[in-house]
Parts: C-alpha cells; structure tokens; sequence
C-alpha cells in the first residue's frame, strides 16, 4: 500500500530544519517524508483491529516533525521508521467490528501494549500520562502516528487496539470525525481549566457573580476547539461564570471565534489591552514610561488562566504578563525549547502546566469544587455523559456535534500531493484555512460529501485562496 | 473698514479649487459647478482696550447681579473657576482672556480684602492641564501667586470628597458639583465662548460636575433631542443644563458669571491664506500656501504635528459681559452668532467638510479616528440652526487622514473604546446601554484621569455620543483620504479622492445631487431656511 513514510534520516533531516528557518510547512518533500510503497502492518496480537483511514488530519505537530523543530525530548519517545497521522477517522475491516467506522485515540498505552499491571496513572484512568510508552509489545511510540509497529493516518491501513476504537456517532459527517481528536486534546485541556478555574473561586472566595477571565491565545485548530470546549462546558449547570477573551490574527479566525463563543476576540498585540479590560485591573507602566498604547505591557492583575495554543517562547512570555498573581498558565500547543524569563512566574507564584492529549475526564472532580461550595448535583445535571468517567473522545464527539467543528476541515488532499498539503497546513491561518486533512477514501462517496457541505455551509473557512476541495478523490481508489 | 458678512458662493467654472482642511494639511478641491460654499462673516473688530472693557463688564453687570466690587468682602470664600485646556482653538496668543478676566477679578478682590480665594479649572471630565498649560491660561504673576500654595486646583469629578450632591431636578436629575464651588460665598465663573454650545449654566453645571451629574445629559437620547446643541432653544442638552443651573443657584451658590467671544481672526500671517477667500488669494497667499503644503508634505507627522500644535492663534477678544448666568448668556450668543452665522437657503443632498487638525479634546495631541468622527459628525454637522444643512438621508463627505493613532497618556479609554467596543457596534444606543458603565467605573481609566494627563475613560463615549444625532441622520459618511481601516472600523466609508467619494454618494443620494461645503476656517454656523 501506499503511505507516507518518516524515517531516521539525519541529512535530510538537517536539510527540513534548514528550509523550515523560511515559514512553517516549507521543509516537506525535502524532509525525511516520503510517498513510498511499504507493507500493511501486521496485527500486533489479541485485540487489534486493521484500520483503514477515511480522512486524516495534519496536526501542528506533525508539522514541527517536518520542520525538524520538535524537541529532542521525543526521540526516545518514538520509533521509526513511522507512518505520521494520528487524526484518524477511518473504517475496521475484518474482525468483529468489521465495518464500524471508527475515531482512533492516539495514545499507546498500558493496556494497548499488553501491560498488567497497569502504571499508577493508567490506574486512575489518566491514559494520557501513561509511564510506559517506550514499553511492552509495541515498540516506543507515544501516540500511532509515532509508532514502527502500528501505522499511521497517512496511509492506507493502519492497526489499532480495541481500545483505542471509538464508534463515531451516525450524525457525524467524515469531517466532523476527525475534528474528534483535535477536538478531545482541547476538551481536555478545557476541563484543566474549569478545574482551576472552580478551585481558585473557592479558595479566594470570589463572588458568584464576577466571571472568571479566560484568555485563549491562538485562533487555529486547537485554539478554536478549546474555546468550543469551553463554551460548551461553561453552558452546563454548576459551571463557574467565565468571560472568554481570544487572539486571533486571521479575520477568518476572529469570525470563527465568535462563532464558537469567544466574548472578545482580540490581534496578538491586544492580549494585555483585552485581558485588562476584562479584569479592569490596572496597568504596570514601563520603568519611567508612559502607559503603552499599543503591544504587551504588563499588567498588575490579570487573566484567571491564559490557555497558550501558540506555545512559542514570545505567547508564553505576554501569558506570563497578562495574567494574574496565582494564575494559571495552560500550554496546549506543544512547545519546545525556550528563553524566558521565568521571574514573574515566581514573583507572581503562577501556575504553569501542560495540557496533553486525552483519555477520560472526571466531571465529578471537574465541577467538585464547585459542587462542595454549595451548587447541587451539577455532575447529574452536567448536560454532559453522567458517568464517572467519561472517554474524552466522548466528550468530544458530543462538542463536535454541538458545535458544528466539521466546519473547520478547510481543504483535502490526496496523500501523493503531500507537498501541497503540508504547505497548506503550514500556512493555514494565512490562507484563511484551519484543518487541511488527507482525503483517502475510495469511493467518490467522498464528492457526495463534499458537494452537500460546499452547499450547505456558505460561510466556510478556506474556500478562497485555491482551498481544493472536494477535487481530491479522483482516481484514488485505483492506487490504494 | 467694517467686516464683510458671511454669503453662499455659487460655484461656477470661473471660480477656483475650494480649500479644505485635511488634517495637518491641506487639499485644494474643484468643487462641482452649481456646487454651494457657506463662507461666515469677516473676523469681528477687536476691543482696543480689553481690561478696560473687562472692568466695565464687572462694574455693570447684566440681569439682576451686583456689581462684582459690591459682592466681595473680607473674610468671604471666593472661588475662581475658568473654562479648560480645550478652548480656545487653537490655544491663543498671550495675554490669554482667561489671564486678562482673572487679573481684573483679584484686583477687586485685593482691594476688598478677600484673602480667601482659590482658582478651580473647570476640567468636567477633560483631562488636566499641565503647568505650561495653566501658566499660558493664567499668566505668569496668577500663577506663581497660587499654584505653590495649592491654590491653583484642577476639578477632580472623582475625588469622593471633593464632590457634593446638591439634590435632584425636578425632572430627577442629580446634581452634583465641585465642594470648595458649591461651599464658597461666591463662585466667578471665566469663560470664552467659541461656540454656540459654550458657556451659559453649562460652565458650572457641566464644568465643574461628576459623572453622576453629567450623564444626564452626556448621552444619546438628550442629543438626539439637540437640534442642534449649538442652538439652546432647540436642544435637551441645554435645557437640562439650564435645570441643573437653577437648581444649583436655587440650593444657594451664588455665581458670577464672566463670558468673553474672540474673533475669528484664527491663524497667524503665514496661515493666512486659510482665512481668505480662494478667489481674493494675493501672490503672497499663494505662496505660503505652497510654502506650507510642501513643507507638511515632506515632513514626518509628528514633526507636522508639532508644527500646527505650536500655532499660537492671534484671535482677540470681541466682547466680555459678566453678571447673572442667563442674561449673560443672551447677550453672548448674540455675539457668537453675530460673528459665525450665514444665512443659507435650503437643505443639500451631500455636505462636504475639510476637517483640520485639532478639536477640543485633542490640544497638543492627536486626533485619532474617534476625535474625527465627532468634530464631523459632532461639531460641524451641528453648526447649524433650523435644519441641518445637509438633508435627512443626505450624504456626509469629510476630509481627514484619520490616522490610526492615539495619544497613550491623553487617551487610553480611547484605544479601548476603538479596539473593543466600535469592532462589536457603531450604534451609539446599543454601545451606550452594554458599555458605558464598565467603562466609566473602570478603575484603571479613574486613577489616569486623577494622577495622570488622560480623559476620563467615560469620554469617548460621549464623543460618539455627540455623534449620533448626525448618524441618525445621514444617509452616509464618507471620509476621504483617511486611514481605510480606521474610517471601516468607525462605521465610514472610506474614498481615495473627492471625485470617488461623490460618485459613491450619489449611490445613496441619487444622480445629480446638489453638494454645500461648510468653509472653515474660520468656524462658520449655517442658519438654514
Ligand atoms: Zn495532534
Ligand atoms: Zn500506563
């Protein structure tokens, strides 16, 4: 079959890093992808199923992958070579759930590697912070997408474990399955911040009335999921007040950030401005200076949480001015090497953390703090799935549905134009796009599903700038 | 030779390009034929002897006052309150009125033994003037003799101590003004009257009130019932003032009032040229017209900036008359229209406007986007009395590079304003009712406005407030030349020449409209028939 392929190769590696310097996405088809035929791999053992992708997503860190700008702190983590994609809807074939189609959680844990007992955080249910992902029957890999053994999204079939398979719900379109991935990485990291959020009203006994500020700073793909994430979790009863501010710098961005709930939506230079308003704290002129007009300046209180979807050393450093003593600081973009000057982070005793993939959630914990001051059953009354501990994926489907994230898969490729894709992704927010996905259905069921949504959604993101939609399923099904 | 009235100007093929303010600049505009040009009267004569007449005006008050000399006495509390930073425009040569008005007062004041005396500059919610500012309004001798000893004060409308409520109107209004006014024994108000929409109980209730007070009338629905607010008899925002005034005087402070108008003798020798007619412009005008727009044209905005802002304007006082509130008032608005108003025969279809580089509210600053809008659509929309001069439906086109630029210690609720509110609305009902609290409470916007050089964070809303008659109004407002972003984000239209902006008005007004240019400077008031 065919399928994009990542191996170890350190000269060309080299080479993407020295391209990547010119923008994101320019280092592909000279980095270590490449279009290649390879066999399909084999059923690990009892349990596995044969996956066989139907759209898969091209996520901000396959791109620092290509660009060579991941952290070295990955490289004991993965095994090559490797099929990339982990944002996967696809089909099973074979087996007893032949034919379901499915949404693929990533994380290669435990209990997929035939470890028992499980690690302590596996225990509680906390798959996403697995300890033993270099162990076990599977060879290292934090997530598919990073794995030797299991495939990936950007190829024709791909094997997962029973337990990595969640049934996509029959409302949802292909598009919208795979926003579930993205989707369930920002839910969780959603649910960290309603966590904070409703600890820190407690402790500082803040006023039932007065919102939380919530900044998310970055407006794609992560960006606009967390604030669906939030916006659908601060609907359900029980939930803490929040104002939700986010930075946006693409016009198609601010639209879309409205559109998912965002109260204000703000450029990257406006992040303190914003934030400053909202919390109506006042201002930290410069050493001798005026008050500052335009850009980041330091604030004297501040956003209850910045969810940092940049990642990049200069948004965690305006985070770390704009928000308040004791706040919190959630990185979601995955980040990497940095220079920052941590001294607010100290003076201020901020809270840094980040926030990883997904697994389950616990709403109980979730809204517990609240719960305990006084608001009754909100975990019953949580509008969200009732049980104890519900799949992120789960969770995710249902913010999906909610909210329409289908909307945000902007154009679709064919693997063998991976170059053109990856361009694409690298350089979505400019081309006014957000999820750019590789299209590798078989039938042209797939045009039937792109003619309904090019009908259905005048308003979609990526449709200027050469988006090709709906062009990509030609003659596909001949090379798979 | 006595001055020339104002007149409407056909515009004909002989007649040449029709100068219009752009900001710190200037743009020569052929103005279609059959066009009309409201040009106001000759700048008044001057009074020879200004103290003199000052003193007259003191010793023969009008209405029901005493003389001032027979209101002071030894042991009394005087309080001397004085118009602010924003008037007159642009600031004038020394002796400033204020300072001239001030000397005469405390002279009497000396002589009958007051040693009582405080100066209060009637800020309302303005931001402070600073020491260059209050020495070049008050003269070297007034303030070296108070400022040192915290004589010299500044109204503060937040200072919770420095404020009394006096009660409410009849119509529920509160009012609530500057305690060291409302307690003295006399307050003598100093005013210059540039405008129609100055001075009047206006000076006291508005000058030297709080928020609380001034929301009452400071908001859209009383100045869409201004039509227009630079005719008191038709406008709420008078009538609420002159409540206010009366309730004041009624709760037992007892005002002096001073009104002084200056000429439009506006800009000195070499801007002389903006005070001509185009058609009597000599060969030295001409020059100095090219000499100017070269100069501004080459040379980076904020050295053109501080070239116009240095303007020292050679306006000279036309009248001063002092006593109770409103006969004071009658008499200075006689004289302000007598000077300003032109007769005008019918609406327009299109008004067009040069807009020039200073308001009120931005001396020795910058105009920025909000500013535009409202010396436009606030001030020079409402110059007129009767109708406005342009049409219901009708089209605005002004002139102004309206930059995207704010003064970051004069304006920070302004950025705000601009960045948050005006990218949700531009309806000045729907902003007012969602944003204005938060804003004027907003702490950070208080202590700039108490410590700092900045407006009170309430400010540009008022500013859109005194749009919104204007808005309600006009079909479109067009802004050409200006910064396309910043005139969108106002809710404008943005046009790169005179010719696009009036092919795009007729897409609103219809082919063939009938077009008025309102000519400033000098300021120039449209008594429409
Ligand atoms: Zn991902
Ligand atoms: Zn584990």
């Amino acid at each position: 079959m065919k399928a994009l392929l990542f191996e170890r190769n350190l000269p060309r590696f080299a080479a993407s890093r020295l391209i990547a310097a010119a923008g994101s996405g320019k280092g592909a088809g000279v980095g270590p992808l490449r279009l290649t035929d390879v066999d399909e791999p084999e059923l690990p053992g009892p349990g596995w199923h044969r996956v066989r992708p139907l759209l898969s997503g091209i996520c901000g860190s396959d791109l620092a992958l290509l660009d060579g700008k991941s952290s070295r702190y990955f490289e004991p983590l993965v095994s090559f070579p490797f099929v990339p994609g982990h944002e996967i809807v696809g089909v099973v074939e074979g087996g007893p759930r032949d034919g379901e189609r499915v949404a693929v959680e990533a994380v290669l844990h435990c209990a997929v590697r035939g470890i028992d007992p499980v690690c302590p955080s596996c225990a509680t249910g906390r798959t996403e912070d697995c300890e033993m992902i270099a162990a076990g029957d599977l060879p290292p890999g934090l997530q598919t997408g990073y794995c030797a053994a299991t495939g990936g999204g950007w190829s024709g079939m791909l094997v997962a474990h029973d337990r990595q398979l969640f049934g996509v719900p029959e409302g949802l379109d292909d598009d919208a399955a795979v926003m579930i991935e993205p989707t369930a990485c920002a839910l969780h990291a959603a649910t960290g911040v309603i966590a904070s959020v409703a600890a820190a009203r407690l402790r500082d006994a803040i006023d039932d009335e007065r919102p939380s500020v919530v900044a998310v700073v970055g407006a794609g793909t992560l960006g606009l999921c967390t604030i669906a994430a939030l916006n659908r979790l601060r609907r359900s009863p029980g939930a803490p007040p929040l104002t939700l501010i986010v930075i946006a710098k693409h016009p198609h961005q601010e639209r879309l950030a409205r559109m998912l709930g965002a109260d204000r939506v703000a450029p990257p230079s406006e992040l303190s401005r914003a934030v400053r308003r909202a919390t109506r704290t006042h201002q930290i002129p410069p050493a001798g200076g005026a008050v500052s007009v335009r850009g980041t300046h330091r604030l004297a209180g501040g956003a209850d949480v910045i969810v940092d979807c940049a990642a990049s050393p200069s948004s965690f450093t305006d985070a770390l001015s704009a928000v308040r003593p004791r706040g919190h600081v959630v990185l979601v973009g995955m980040p990497g090497p940095a220079r920052v000057d941590l001294a607010p982070l100290w003076h201020r005793e901020i809270t840094l953390s980040g926030a990883y993939a997904y697994g389950t959630e616990r709403l109980d914990a979730l809204f517990g703090a609240w719960h305990e001051a006084g608001h009754e059953d909100v975990q019953g009354q949580a509008g969200l799935t009732p049980q104890d501990r519900p799949r992120t994926f789960a969770l995710a489907a249902e913010v999906v549905a909610d909210a329409g994230l289908g909307r945000l898969v902007s154009a679709r490729y064919a693997i063998d134009r991976f170059e053109d894709a990856v361009a694409h992704a690298g350089s979505a927010g400019r081309r006014g796009a957000v999820k750019i996905v590789f299209d590798l259905r078989r039938r042209p069921g797939a045009r039937r599903t792109a003619a309904t949504r090019a009908a259905a959604a005048g308003s979609q993101p990526g449709r200027a700038a050469g988006a090709p939609q709906g062009d990509t399923p030609r003659g596909q099904g001949a090379q798979l | 030779m006595s001055p020339r009235p104002g007149f409407v100007l056909d515009v004909d093929r002989s007649t040449p390009p029709t100068l219009f303010w752009h900001g710190e600049g200037f743009r020569l505009e052929k103005l279609p034929e059959g066009s009309r040009v409201v040009y106001p009267p000759e700048p008044h004569t001057a009074i020879p002897d200004p103290r003199h007449a000052i003193r007259q005006a003191l010793h023969h008050p009008l209405g029901d006052a005493l003389p001032l000399p027979e209101q002071l006495r030894p042991g009394m509390r005087l309080t001397i309150a004085f118009d602010d930073v924003s008037l007159p425009l642009p600031p004038m040569r020394r002796p400033d009125v204020r300072q001239l008005v001030i000397e005469e007062v405390l002279e009497m004041a000396a002589t009958a033994g007051v040693d009582d005396v405080v100066l209060v500059a009637a800020l309302a919610l303005h931001r402070r003037m600073t020491d260059d500012e209050l020495r070049h309004a008050l003269g070297e001798r007034v303030f070296d003799a108070f400022a040192p000893h915290g004589l010299l004060l500044q109204h503060d409308a937040e200072d919770p101590t420095g404020v009394v409520h006096l009660g409410v109107t009849d119509t529920g209004e509160d009012v609530e003004i500057n305690k060291r006014a409302a307690e003295s024994d006399l307050v003598v108000y100093v005013n210059i009257n540039l405008v129609a929409m100055d001075g009047g109980h206006k000076s006291v209730a508005t000058g030297l009130a709080s928020y609380r007070s001034i929301r009452h009338h400071h908001n859209v629905a009383t100045m869409r019932a201004s039509r227009s607010f630079m005719d008191q008899h038709h406008s709420e925002l008078h009538s609420s003032n002159w409540r206010m005034g009366r309730h004041i005087a009624k709760s037992g402070v007892k005002i002096f009032q001073i009104e002084t108008t200056l000429n439009t003798d506006t800009f000195p020798n070499q801007f002389r040229f903006l005070q001509r007619r185009e058609w009597e412009w000599s060969l030295k005008d001409r020059a100095s017209y090219a000499a100017v727009s070269r100069a501004t044209a080459a040379a980076p905005e904020r050295m053109t900036r501080s070239i116009f802002h240095s303007i020292r304007s050679p306006h000279a006082m036309s009248s001063v008359q002092a006593g109770e509130v409103e006969a004071v008032h009658a008499a200075t608005t006689r004289n302000v229209y007598a000077q300003q108003l032109v007769e005008v025969d019918g609406q327009t279809d299109i008004l067009t406007l040069g807009l020039p580089y200073i308001c009120p509210y931005n001396v020795d600053s910058i105009m920025n986007p909000i500013l535009v809008a409202c010396l436009g659509l606030g001030y020079f929309f409402n110059m007129y009395r009767g109708k406005p001069l342009v049409r219901e439906g009708g089209v605005l086109i002004m002139s102004h590079p309206t930059p995207w630029s704010f003064h970051p210690v004069h304006h920070p609720s302004y950025v705000d304003f601009f960045e948050e509110v005006l990218a949700e609305t531009t309806d000045p009902v729907e902003i007012e009712a969602r944003f204005e609290k938060s804003y004027a409470t907003d702490p950070w916007y208080v202590h700039l406005y108490r410590t700092s050089y900045a407006y009170h964070g309430v400010h540009p809303f008022y500013m859109w407030y005194w749009c919104a008659h204007a808005l309600e109004h006009l079909g479109s407002v067009i802004v050409v030349g200006g910064n396309r972003s910043a005139v969108r984000r106002l809710g404008f239209k943005p046009a790169s020449t005179m010719a696009d902006a009036l092919e795009m008005a007729e897409d609103v007004v219809g082919p063939s409209p009938t077009l008025t240019h309102l000519h400033s400077p000098p300021l120039a008031m449209a008594d429409v028939r």
